[in-house]
């Protein structure tokens, strides 16, 4: 039995909106496994941007158990959250949200700049590696504006890997891509997810979930589906199937 | 380590946007710039005053006749007939903290040599007075205590007189000159002094012995003050007291009464003059304050827009691990050093300001070490203060609101 990353118990997270109380997550239990490749699904409204927020420990439930690589999240300050989010989770968005006019290294550094433990020798030699892990080796001190969608997404994957985090917690990774990068992208992740790190991808596309190793199924705060996928599909293949692009 | 991150953030933030830093220090600029020159003039008027003053003699300490009723407009004491000999006398006999003390005499008429004549002002004195104005002869010599006790009629003059009255440039020394129609023997020439401050020929005048001029010209037989100086400056406050104390138990004056007599110090009336000085420096540095103050809202202004600007990047920030005062730091440091850096641009273009005032416009001008370092911790005052807010307000985001931020 492999180590369990994530341990959610009868997790509850509801928000005061004037008088009214609504229910975001009602009472959920569930768990991750280190090395699993886990897509949480959901229509707009399911509690999965809620879910996210708790699993990146940006947002606090209201009761239930949320540990994260043995560490109760519930009653942490502020300062313990960001200590948590530095050193187990890495960070992927919709939108990349990279440092404008900023080297694809100096983005990939940033995590470690908040980490005092890590040297300025070391923090780039983790850099220049998360990068040619992803296939940036090349393009170490590209801008944004000089990379294209995928090759963003790319440098915002390197960032997330710098810190060795025990999960990669993705948010509609793939949202602003079109289908060849998308599966580009996700070949990546299952590439990642074969060398044993643990992702966990929030998304509202089906076929995403194909790739994936297991899939949760929100709706109006609880689980309503939670099964493991036993074809997995590659990415690689599916992107050869693909047409040829014209250039 | 984790500051000087913050340092290499806060650095590559303000390079990245060039024109608006540079835009926004401009404000700190000139107001560092202009405190620094406004006190370089304020700081050279009063030195130029003190100097001059000096020159008259720094250690000097005049008696006058007449109550003390200090004030721009004091009337001439000379009027008053409560200084005499006696007083002199008993001063010099009885003050341990003086080195130097002459009675004087003083009055207006003309000098006349051969078909010359100019209007001065002949002071009777005693050859003390040589040491206390700290002024020295050309050509000539003083007279003696012997001439004194003679009231021999011998004199010295100073060079505006010696141009006006001699006019061939024969040597005055030797020559006899009339004042007010009693002939003086010329035995010296004093030294050439120039205006004072207060725009005073300090030439234009006759010296002879006291007893001479009070009885011979002035028929008087008071004093119109004794001049004195003190062993040394730091002395002169001492032998103000001292003097005053010897005067009062001279003249009889009860614990109830008001002196009936003035003494001054040099340092005194460089305070009086300087007070006028100070005034005006203290009016300029509020203006130029006043700009610094605006500078700082300037840098308040725009790290306000910065922050919002960046409300993602703080979300991002914050979502790798940045903890509320690492991002707190991240745009205190960046206030920082745009009102430091500004400062160090207007230390150094107020002190280019300061020579073109001094060589161009030809005022006098000094900068005072503490200018320099009381703007510039101004300065770095002035980054904390204004930057604090908006820096305090990008901490307290909450990481979910500011990634959703657009």
């Amino acid at each position: 039995m492999s180590k369990e990353i994530i341990k959610i118990e009868d997790l509850k997270r509801e928000f005061t909106m004037g008088t009214e109380t609504v229910h975001a997550l009602r009472g959920i239990s569930f768990s991750i496994n280190e090395g699993e490749f886990v897509t949480i699904m959901g229509s707009s409204g399911s509690g999965k941007s809620t879910m996210l927020n708790i699993l990146g420990c940006l947002d606090q439930p209201t009761s239930g158990v949320y540990e994260i690589d043995g560490v109760s999240v519930k009653d942490l300050t502020r300062n313990q959250l960001a200590t948590i989010r530095n050193e187990k989770i890495g960070f992927i968005f919709q939108s990349y949200n990279l440092l404008a006019r900023t080297s694809a290294i100096e983005n990939v550094e940033l995590p470690l700049l908040y980490n005092s433990k890590v040297t300025s020798e070391e923090r780039r030699e983790r850099a220049v590696k998360a990068l040619e892990m992803v296939g940036l080796g090349d393009r170490l001190h590209h801008t944004p504006s000089q990379l294209s969608g995928g090759q963003q997404q790319r440098v915002a994957i390197a960032r997330s890997l710098v810190n060795n985090p025990v999960m990669i917690l993705a948010d509609e990774a793939t949202g602003n891509l079109d289908t060849r990068t998308s599966y580009e992208i996700m070949s990546l992740f299952q590439e990642l997810n074969k060398k044993g790190i643990t992702i966990t991808f929030v998304t509202h596309e089906p076929d995403i979930a194909t790739f994936s190793s297991r899939t949760v199924v929100l709706k109006d705060g609880e689980i309503m589906q939670d099964y493991k996928n036993h074809s997995v599909q590659s990415a690689a293949d599916e992107l050869a199937k693909l047409p040829k692009q014209d250039d | 380590m984790r500051v000087l991150n913050l340092l290499k953030i806060a650095t590559k933030a303000i390079i990245l946007n060039k024109t608006r830093t540079l835009l926004t220090m401009l404000g700190i600029i000139i107001g560092v710039a202009s405190v620094i020159a406004m006190l370089a003039i304020g700081e050279g008027s009063k030195e130029s005053i003190r100097s001059t003053i000096s020159a008259m003699g720094s250690n000097m300490i005049t008696i006058r006749p007449g109550a003390d009723d200090r004030g721009p407009a004091r009337g001439s004491g000379g009027d008053v007939q409560t200084l005499t000999l006696d007083d002199y006398n008993v001063i010099k006999e009885q003050a341990t903290t003086l080195s130097y003390i002459t009675p004087v005499v003083n009055g207006g008429g003309q000098v006349i040599s051969g078909s010359n004549n100019w209007p001065s002002t002949i002071y009777g004195v005693n050859p003390d007075y040589l040491d206390i104005k700290v002024v020295g002869l050309q050509s000539g010599s003083m007279f003696t205590n012997i001439e004194v006790q003679s009231a021999s009629k011998v004199a010295l003059i100073g060079q505006t007189v010696v141009d006006n009255v001699f006019p061939d440039g024969q040597d005055p020394v030797g020559q006899m000159i009339r004042f007010d129609n009693i002939p003086f023997k010329v035995i010296g020439v004093l030294e050439e002094k120039g205006e004072n401050t207060f725009g005073q020929d300090q030439d234009d005048v006759v010296i002879a012995p006291y007893t001479t001029v009070q009885k011979r010209i002035l028929a008087i037989d008071y004093l119109n003050q004794i001049m004195a100086s003190a062993i040394s400056e730091d002395d002169a406050p001492e032998a103000v007291t001292q003097v005053t104390e010897i005067l009062r138990s001279q003249h009889k004056l009860m614990d109830s009464e008001d002196d009936d007599f003035s003494v001054r110090s040099m340092e005194e009336l460089i305070s009086t003059f300087s007070s006028t000085s100070e005034m005006l420096t203290i009016l300029l540095v509020a203006v130029a304050s006043i700009s610094l103050l605006i500078g700082g809202i300037g840098i308040m202004n725009i790290m306000y827009v910065s922050v919002k600007e960046r409300t993602k990047e703080i979300g991002l920030r914050m979502a790798v691990g940045a903890k509320g005062a690492d991002i707190l730091m991240q745009f205190l440091i960046e206030a920082i050093l745009i009102s430091v850096t500004g400062g160090l641009l207007g230390v150094i273009l107020g002190l280019g300001a300061t020579v073109f005032i001094e060589n161009f416009l030809n005022w006098p001008t000094s900068v005072a070490l503490y200018s320099i370092v009381i703007s510039f911790a101004v300065c770095a005052v002035t980054g904390i203060f204004f930057g604090w807010y908006p820096a305090r307000k990008a901490s307290a985001l909450d990481p979910i609101t500011a990634l959703r931020y657009e």
